[in-house]
């Protein structure tokens, strides 16, 4: 077997198998090396399988208002166990699909751990093989893919145990179904899991350091996501500092802290959700002299890093840690390394948050604009208005809107409600097509749909909007 | 307390040259009094005051360029029992009339008035590929699209294009503010690079309407695709005619120039062929309803085009008194823009110079411009033999994208006859 490729694609997440692929459509010869799953955490662990989760839960909380629709049904229930072998199933169903894409692309896989060393175009990569063994290749480009994993706060005794203290894994694949949770972290990740649970009748209290929840939205729409999931039974406690987390047979206690008072929360499993850490640990990043960045590989705008032919993509390559902006970085990096010359990546990222009811964001918030002491021009719209939204039941929301005031760009849109995770690629569209008001206020939105707050959102920035 | 603001001297102008004060701080100023000077590219303005009361402060010296419309230059102690409007409207009445209509992007809450900003063709009828963005931001900065280099999908000109352009410093489009970054349009080396040392000669900073000249005639001699048509006139007739018209004329005072006559048989020539009293525009070709003839008059420090409006409806005695009065002010500096901006064809002579024949660059948008020699005795072939003629070179500078070879020719073939024996004109 050739041991030397174009390109080695180092981690088979989203960034690495899509950056390979991309690779492979370019002629380049390419091998793929995974320590664990093809498809990585997002659609083993991660995005793909916490959706099929959150599904059922959204399912199940509609069958409550069945009565809304004129509609009944008896003995409604779940079967918990059978919830998570679905989500499951359907990791496992992706999870070979990236297996039949990397034959499709001809792309090699090396199933094991990489180490780097030195070597001529670029680092060399040592391979721990899972079957025995190790294996060196070399490659013109190594591109390191390698992720992240749930941050651990040893210090505190915030550390996924498998047993009553979870990470996301945990709570992915949970032996049993909790009756209580104190989940750690309101960001998207504490919030799904907590909208999730809640949705099956758990008792569940989020805490957040910071004074509001989901701290990178806007916020207005912070404060709207929080009246919504306590409409929904959760329960919020935020400006609160996690001191200790301990447990025992029956459960955990979180001891908090806020404004000096000392408290202490019980409940039978606690969700750490608390941020994550690149898994930059145990390469030889070190020897290499590669820069980093509090624990983040440092890389210039075509995702290289200090280190010949080495490229680093996605959440090992700092943030924001989502799986779309890994895969773009890898097209990106694969494209550069081709031999492409494009320009800097920079495109809007969108954030989504998959709750009940949903977040979706993308460019900036109105408090960054004031603290970039930025002219803007806010945009707002209310789904209670919106003539599908009432058709369908789902009045609660809004659609956020931020121009420049200077030039009319789209420089942020903010939106909470039903299924905004999927219209929000509109505004994604309009900022990286840099459309300014006039294009967006020109632009026909079909009816009736949701997406006509979005418009209206837009016209609002301007005074003109219409169904208000 | 009130403050006088730089006026606007037509609805283009964006800055200009406070050239002169006519006051000091302390004197006081009534309604009608001139102010101070004003000066853009082609004109001077007299600034008069619009409110009484004493200058308490000159907040902008005099020879200070670009100074932006609507910015304070001085301050005015209004009447306390009678308070001053606060904002004060300085101009004359042309320049009071339209203070700066353009409404900034974000001023109005509704834009739909507005025209859209369609994909603008470029000045050759090409669409330029530009985001939405960056068509904005260039149009703000003043930067001309088509010198911009697009890095985006296929080209696509971007906001980073347009962003590094501005820092780098790409020439400015030709519609941009007046005295901006003009007369460079492109980059040259400087004279020193160029083998001729500091010292060896006498800096005279540019003025506006030196800037302007630079500015409009390279633009046009780069980017219209012109050509010259050269034509003799035998102007015998022309000359004895005139004799007539003047001794007819005398007791009103009034002299027809050789300049007169040329400028009514081009006005008579437009209107028999109109499609050489043409303007290319990216949407189309412009067919002027009038023969708006602009002469040429050199002035002290440059030159400028007052023009002669519908000249094909005007008479010789007209034309003749209307073009010494329009000459005298423009050598004074004291034209209105509205009378040297707008002509639709222009007429430049340098006969009184001697000059046999030369080809004037185009003054966009006009179609074309008339280069007139001097008249002198020349032989000529009559049937088979020689005779002598004061004969006359004309050349027309056409603007080819809207006159043609043949259109420039049959508009020759008219003045030519008009201009041999004036008479015809009369047809």
């Amino acid at each position: 077997m050739a041991d030397t490729f174009d390109l080695i694609v180092i981690g088979s997440g989203p960034g690495g198998y899509v950056a390979a692929i991309r690779a492979s459509q370019l002629g380049q010869k390419v091998a793929i090396v995974e320590r664990e799953n093809l498809g990585g955490i997002c659609l083993n662990w991660g995005c793909i399988p916490t959706k099929a989760l959150l599904k059922s839960g959204e399912k199940y909380e509609s069958l409550s208002h069945l009565k809304d629709y004129g509609l009944s049904a008896d003995k409604v229930g779940f079967d918990f166990d059978a919830i998570i072998q679905r989500s499951r199933n359907v990791a496992k169903q992706l999870n070979s699909g990236v297996g039949f894409l990397m034959k499709k692309n001809k792309i090699e896989v090396i199933e094991g751990t990489a180490k780097l060393e030195k070597g001529k175009t670029a680092p060399k990569v040592v391979i721990d093989l899972k079957a025995g063994g190790s294996r060196t290749v070399e490659a013109k480009a190594v591109m390191l893919a390698v992720g992240a994993r749930a941050k651990a706060i040893p210090q505190i005794g915030l550390e996924a145990d498998g047993d009553r203290i979870w990470a996301y894994r945990e709570a992915m694949a949970p032996k049993f179904m909790p009756k209580s949770i104190v989940v750690i972290g309101s960001g998207a990740i504490g919030i799904e899991f907590g909208s999730f649970y809640r949705a099956l009748g758990a008792d569940v209290t989020v805490v957040e350091a910071v004074d509001r929840i989901m701290p990178v939205e806007d916020i207005e729409v912070s404060k709207a996501a929080q009246k919504a999931f306590e409409k929904r039974g959760m329960k919020f406690r935020t400006g609160c500092k996690v001191t200790k987390v301990s447990k025992d047979k029956s459960g955990v206690k979180v001891a908090i802290e806020a404004g000096g008072k000392a408290e202490t929360l019980e409940a039978e499993v606690c969700i750490s959700a608390v941020g994550i850490t690149a898994n930059t640990d145990g390469i030889g990043l070190e020897a290499l002299g590669v820069n980093m960045d509090r624990g983040h590989i440092t890389i210039d705008g075509h995702c290289q890093t200090n280190v010949k032919g080495l490229y680093a993509i996605g959440d090992c390559a700092g943030a924001p840690w989502l799986a779309h902006k890994a895969s773009h970085e890898g097209i990106h990096a694969a494209e550069h390394i081709a031999g492409f010359k494009t320009p800097n990546v920079h495109s809007p990222i969108a954030g989504c948050t998959y709750a009940q009811p949903q977040v979706a964001s993308v460019g900036i918030t109105e408090q960054q604009a004031k603290e970039e002491k930025r002219e803007v021009k806010i945009g707002r719209f209310h789904f209670k208005v919106n003539g599908k939204a009432i058709a369908s039941g789902d009045t609660e929301g809004f659609v956020k809107t931020i121009f420049d005031a200077k030039t009319g760009a789209l420089i942020g849109a903010h939106m909470i409600g039903a299924e905004v995770t999927e219209m929000i690629q509109g505004y994604v569209t309009a900022i990286t097509l840099e459309a300014t008001e006039e294009d967006i206020h020109g632009i026909v939105y079909p009816h009736p749909t949701m997406s006509e707050a979005m418009h209206e959102a837009a016209l609002d920035a301007y005074g003109r909007v219409i169904h208000i | 307390m009130t403050d006088i603001l730089m006026p606007a001297l037509s609805p283009t102008m964006e800055e200009g040259v406070l050239a002169k004060w006519h006051v000091k701080v302390g004197d006081t100023v009534s309604a009608g009094d001139v102010i101070a000077e004003i000066e853009t590219d082609k004109a001077t303005m007299e600034v008069e005051a619009v409110d009484e009361g004493e200058v308490l402060e000159i907040l902008v010296e005099a020879g200070t360029e670009g100074v932006k419309v609507n910015t304070p230059i001085a301050r005015l102690a209004g009447d306390d029992a009678a308070p001053a409007p606060k904002k004060a409207e300085p101009a004359k009445d042309e320049a009071k009339a339209e203070p700066k209509p353009e409404p900034k992007p974000e001023a109005g809450a509704d834009k739909a008035a507005t025209p859209k900003a369609t994909p603008a063709p470029a000045k050759d009828g090409e669409r330029i590929f530009a985001s939405p963005l960056a068509r904005r931001l260039a149009k703000d900065a003043g930067l001309d699209l088509k010198s911009l280099k697009g890095t985006g999908p296929h080209g696509r000109i971007v906001k980073a294009d347009v962003e590094s352009a501005g820092k780098g410093g790409t020439a400015k489009s030709a519609s941009a503010s007046a005295t901006a970054t003009v007369g460079e349009p492109r980059k040259v080396q400087s004279l020193a690079q160029m083998g001729i040392p500091d010292g060896s000669y006498d800096l005279i900073p540019l003025d506006g309407m030196r800037k302007a000249i630079a500015r409009r005639l390279t633009d046009s001699f780069r980017d219209v695709p012109h050509f010259p048509l050269t034509i003799d006139c035998e102007i015998d007739g022309l000359l004895a005619a005139r004799a007539q018209v003047n001794a007819l004329l005398e007791p009103q005072g009034i002299k027809v120039s050789v300049n007169d006559f040329i400028m009514k048989a081009v006005a008579m020539a437009l209107k028999a062929v109109p499609e050489a009293n043409a303007s290319y525009s990216p949407e189309g070709i412009a067919m002027h309803h009038h023969a708006d003839v602009a002469m040429a008059v050199a002035i002290d420090g440059g030159l400028i085009t007052p023009i002669i409006r519908k000249a094909e409806t005007k008479s010789l005695a007209e034309i003749a008194t209307e073009s010494k009065d329009l000459a005298k002010r423009a050598r004074d500096r004291k034209l209105k823009p509205e009378e040297f901006q707008g002509g639709t064809f222009s007429v430049s002579n340098l006969g009184m110079f001697g000059i046999k024949s030369f080809a004037s660059i185009l003054n966009e948008p006009q179609g074309a411009i008339m280069s007139v020699g001097a008249g002198e005795k020349r032989p000529v072939v009559r049937g088979d033999s020689l005779a002598v003629a004061t004969v006359m070179t004309v050349t027309l500078t056409c603007d080819h994208r809207v006159v043609d070879g043949a259109i420039g020719a049959r508009f020759l073939q008219a003045f030519k006859p008009m201009i041999e024996n004036p008479v015809t004109m009369l047809a």
